[in-house]
């Protein structure tokens, strides 16, 4: 099989731009977190500085500033005929409910026209596992031979709409979130854009990159999208798609092979448990976990992206991110999660993720042309 | 393969009562989902073993404008009290959800938004989704619904072995 790899990525986060740079706030423990005015209510949240930017949408602009970061850190021309583009987000444009701009499809077009990309872009919107489920894609597309490259990139802001929605279903928490603690009362929104250049030919590159090698880059190995078949708004309580997602990749990799696993946890009461069941029906209760939305916040449709580029700048330094808020087990049976940084000598992870419309995905990273 | 259509302007309880006429959960759906919840009952209603969980068969729903026609009630409703029950429908990928619930589908479930309605380009993509080892058969459906008054749709019911 074909094998993908990441030749690059780009990140627009309020604790940083790029990837490094993100990687060392999180190291550190930064986050932006504050309180804002809401519709009335107010709500904490980790937003982007908008600073004097006056351009029609600001989605649209920190979208193309992500992308393009990415092809610059991978070096390669993106605007041949074998290039493909896939955009990851739930709500794009939203507060343009009314005119044509609130189309993901408006979006996702303009950023192909902004690239340079000349095939039809594709906007992959499944939930919060949209990032994880657009970079399947992105893999499936080169493994299908009509594509050396594919371009994912996902973004979020966040507007009232967002905001009252999650505040109607009571899933926001006042206070910086605490995934998998037990005191943990919801989570907390956030907004970022990422993106990730995959390509089938990693030697295919500027003299920029000419010490890359196989061994020094990482490849998207395999990954899955499954249902649980249970309900739109709330996750199976067996975690019966988290479950089943981690079956898939627990065919290319042992539980013991892995660094961590990225979780989603989002720090509701039941997104955490359904997780932490689902791992151990996977027989992954021993391997690290943690989970980045103490620092983020749910991006959503730039989660999977995201925390899939932080998860491997960390695995390349060999060490396994805390869980920014967790003190206490809150999950039973319980998993490994910590709040201290720990170390590892493994070179692949696992991204989880699940969302709304029962969605659940799982995708496996690992380095350096193993197997 | 099979193939559905429904027509825009026909009676979606109409056509509830007569492929479906068990589920009112239906009811509480967005048009989009009662769409492509009554496009799967048209597909599936004579299959044998229908209602056993199974994760071979994935749910692919395509559109160009996602949810924006409940997105349009749900915002109208924050300017006054904000829906949670409108809310959970503003996401392209419930109805996708829908009928993997109503169905006990456990595979893929997936929402694709594209410039337009290109049927090279969705079975391209339905072509990749079979590359899931796991995946034998696909509900495949294009629903454009930009308005509640106002939607295109095609869905059809593709086996593996359709396609390669």
């Amino acid at each position: 099989m074909t094998k993908v790899y990441c030749l690059g990525c780009g990140v627009v986060t309020p604790v940083g731009n790029t990837p490094a740079g993100v990687y060392e706030a999180v190291r550190k423990g930064k986050s932006a977190f504050r309180m804002y005015e809401g519709w009335p209510e107010p709500y904490y949240a980790s937003l982007l500085e908008r600073g004097d930017f006056e351009e029609a949408s600001f989605f649209d602009h920190i979208l193309l500033q992500a992308s393009r970061a990415a092809v610059a850190d991978a070096g390669i021309d993106i605007t041949g005929p074998r290039v493909g583009l896939v955009l990851s987000s739930i709500k794009g444009n939203v507060e343009k409910i009314d005119s044509e701009d609130v189309s993901l499809a408006v979006s996702a077009s303009r950023l192909a026209r902004a690239l340079g990309v000349m095939t039809a872009p594709i906007v992959v919107s499944n939930a919060c596992i949209s990032g994880l489920a657009a970079l399947l894609q992105g893999i499936r597309m080169i493994r299908s031979g009509a594509y050396d490259h594919v371009l994912v990139a996902g973004a979020e802001v966040q507007s009232r709409f967002i905001v009252t929605g999650f505040q109607s279903l009571k899933a926001l928490s006042l206070n910086p979130c605490t995934p998998f603690d037990a005191g943990r009362d919801g989570l907390n929104l956030g907004e970022a854009a990422a993106a990730m250049l995959l390509s089938s030919c990693p030697f295919e590159a500027s003299s920029c990159h000419s010490e890359r090698s196989e061994e020094s880059l990482w490849e998207l190995v395999d990954g899955a999208v499954r249902n649980d078949a249970n309900h739109i708004s709330g996750p199976s309580r067996m975690g019966e798609g988290s479950y089943n997602a981690l079956r898939v990749v627990l065919d290319s990799v042992k539980p013991e092979e892995l660094a961590f696993v990225n979780v989603h946890g989002t720090a509701t009461r039941y997104n955490d448990q359904m997780e932490a069941i689902a791992l151990n029906r996977a027989g992954m209760q021993e391997v690290p976990v943690n989970a980045l939305k103490g620092t983020f916040g749910h991006t959503m449709g730039a989660a999977g992206i995201l925390e899939s580029i932080v998860s491997m700048q960390a695995c390349d330094t060999g060490v396994v991110l805390p869980t920014k808020g967790f003190s206490t087990m809150g999950v039973e049976p319980a998993v490994s999660v910590s709040a201290r940084e720990r170390k590892t000598d493994k070179k692949a992870f696992v991204k989880l993720l699940s969302g709304f419309g029962g969605v659940n995905g799982a995708l496996l990273f690992r380095k350096g042309g193993g197997r | 393969m099979k193939q559905a259509s429904i027509l825009c302007g026909a009676s979606l309880t109409d056509l509830y009562r007569q492929w479906a006429g068990d589920y009112p959960k239906f009811f509480k759906m967005d048009t989009l989902s009662k769409l492509g919840f009554l496009l799967a009952e048209m597909l599936v209603h004579d299959e044998p073993e229908r209602f056993t969980f199974r994760e071979d068969r994935a749910v692919l729903v395509f559109s160009r404008e996602g949810c924006v026609a409940n997105d349009r009630n749900y915002a109208r409703s924050m300017q006054d009290f904000p829906s949670p029950a409108l809310f959970v429908y503003t996401l392209p990928n419930i109805v996708s959800g829908e009928i993997s619930i109503r169905n006990k589908w456990g595979g893929e479930s997936s929402a694709f938004v594209l410039e337009s309605y290109d049927e090279a380009q969705i079975w391209e993509i339905v072509r990749q989704a079979f590359q899931d080892s796991r995946t034998k058969s696909a509900f495949v459906a294009w629903i454009d619904c930009p308005a509640d008054e106002n939607y295109v749709t095609n869905a059809w019911l593709v086996d593996k072995t359709d396609l390669f």
